[in-house]
């Protein structure tokens, strides 16, 4: 379904990615791991055109993805985005930060969007939260917020960026809970993560990521548990071991 | 002081219709400005360089050209070009003009200190440019352009007075009128003085309503 074909992509004099290849199937969930500053996100970003690649070619279903074509509206709204800071719209309520995309880009009946728009707030669980706005939400319920903002799209996937990271520790739970069960529903996600445990028990495959390649792929317990490569040994212990 | 107050209760009608002429060249030309620096601002942040561009060189040329030269031009030269406007009309396209500059770069500065994330988070719902634009980004800037739009307003209503070199019987030229002919310059000029003060309290006030409102976030 997304496709990466030896993609290149340079921030002025420095590669970040450098030759990725990989592919994400219909309902399958793909972790990519990695230290901090080894291109895990700018992938992400490629892949819906928030960031342009250099040389190479994506694809989702069968789409080429260009920032600069007509056609990447049609990519954004089948792929959604979920970041770090999450990035609700301050001035919206919950509610409206949820429906906004199905009125104002897919253009949907008001009624239709809002009844869909409290179902899906209901179903990360923040029902009672309609009406407030971000600011008056803690980091996890935000992030929940995004979730079902990237829902109302009705997205054939989801992409993740840290979701959990700008999190307290005790709020980390609830996000990916919602994240399990989306994955259980058979949702199509790359997740850019630094939870183990969740890529461990989520994931059908996880991609070990270091200085721009594909350093490690496959099964996900198998990669964690037995990682082959030295690089992913060393990074699976210190981030497991960290002391 | 009891003459200031038989002057002022025999120049005030007069000066009323002064008021009168401030009130329709300030808001005249707020609006235009308003609307000519929201068109500047955009074409700034476009990313579209022919029009970035265009947009600065404006900027910067209506910035280095005096208010009062900018009207002279407008009332005195633009008929040697067949325009003909009258001194009104001349008035507030001059302010108009001059303030978008200020303007434009107001709301540029207030579009710009939007997160780049709210912009990301537009982009990846599939908004275009110009939803991002009016959904997102301007509703926030707005929050941000208020207080020192507030400013904006008193500096015009002010510099208003200067459409009286271009014989726009506003609330100074109507004073200078009275004075000459009567040369009770005191009285008269004390009470213009007034007259502007009352009708800049009631702006400040607002400012300061809006900075404590754009402070609260």
């Amino acid at each position: 379904m997304i496709e990466l074909n030896d993609v290149h992509k340079s921030f002025g004099k420095v590669e970040v990615l450098k030759g990725i290849t990989a592919s994400v199937e219909k309902g399958e969930v793909v972790c990519i791991v990695g230290p901090s500053g080894s291109g895990k996100s700018t992938i992400l970003r490629c892949i819906n055109g928030l960031e342009s690649y250099d040389r190479g070619e994506i694809s989702v279903e069968g789409l080429k993805v260009d920032r600069d074509a007509p056609s990447i509206v049609n990519i954004r709204t089948q792929v959604s985005m979920v970041f770090q800071r999450f990035n609700l719209f301050p001035h919206r309520t919950a509610l409206e930060n949820v429906v906004e995309g199905p009125l104002y880009v897919k253009k949907e009946s008001r009624v239709a969007a809002l009844e869909r728009g409290r179902a899906l707030l209901a179903q990360v669980g923040l029902a009672e939260k309609a009406d407030a706005h971000p600011p008056q939400l803690s980091g996890g319920q935000q992030q929940r917020v995004a979730i079902a903002r990237a829902l109302a799209m009705q997205p054939k996937a989801i992409l993740f960026d840290e979701p959990t990271s700008a999190l307290d520790p005790e709020l980390v739970g609830d996000v990916l809970g919602v994240m399990r069960k989306l994955a259980d529903d058979g949702m199509t996600m790359v997740v850019v993560t630094h939870e183990m445990g969740f890529a461990r028990d989520v994931a059908d495959r996880v991609l070990f990521i270091d200085g721009g390649v594909i350093v490690e792929q496959g099964p996900a317990k198998a990669l964690l548990n037995q990682p082959q490569h030295p690089r992913t040994q060393d990074f699976l212990r210190r981030v497991l071991h960290p002391l | 002081m009891k003459g200031f107050w038989r002057d002022a209760v025999e120049f005030f009608p007069i000066l009323l219709n002064g008021v009168a002429l401030t009130i329709v060249v300030t808001v005249g030309s707020l609006l235009l400005s308003t609307v000519l620096g929201l068109v500047w601002a955009m074409m700034r942040v476009s990313g579209i360089k022919v029009l970035s561009m265009l947009s600065a060189s404006l900027i910067n040329v209506i910035r280095g050209i005096p208010i009062i030269v900018l009207l002279f031009y407008l009332y005195f030269v633009m008929p040697d070009l067949g325009v003909t406007l009258t001194a009104l009309q001349a008035a507030i396209l001059g302010l108009g003009i001059a303030y978008s500059a200020y303007q434009a770069e107001n709301f540029r500065a207030g579009i710009e200190a939007i997160d780049k994330g709210q912009i990301e988070a537009a982009q990846s719902i599939g908004m275009g440019w110009w939803l991002t634009m009016r959904r997102v980004v301007l509703p926030q800037a707005v929050r941000i352009v208020l207080p020192p739009y507030g400013n904006v307003m008193i500096m015009m209503l002010k510099d208003s007075s200067q459409a009286s070199t271009i014989t726009v019987a506003e609330l100074a030229l109507q004073g200078k009128l009275i004075a000459s002919s009567t040369f009770k310059n005191t009285s008269v000029f004390t009470l213009v003085a007034l007259m502007y003060l009352t009708m800049s309290i009631p702006l400040i006030l607002l400012v300061r309503h809006f900075e404590k409102r754009a402070g609260k976030r």
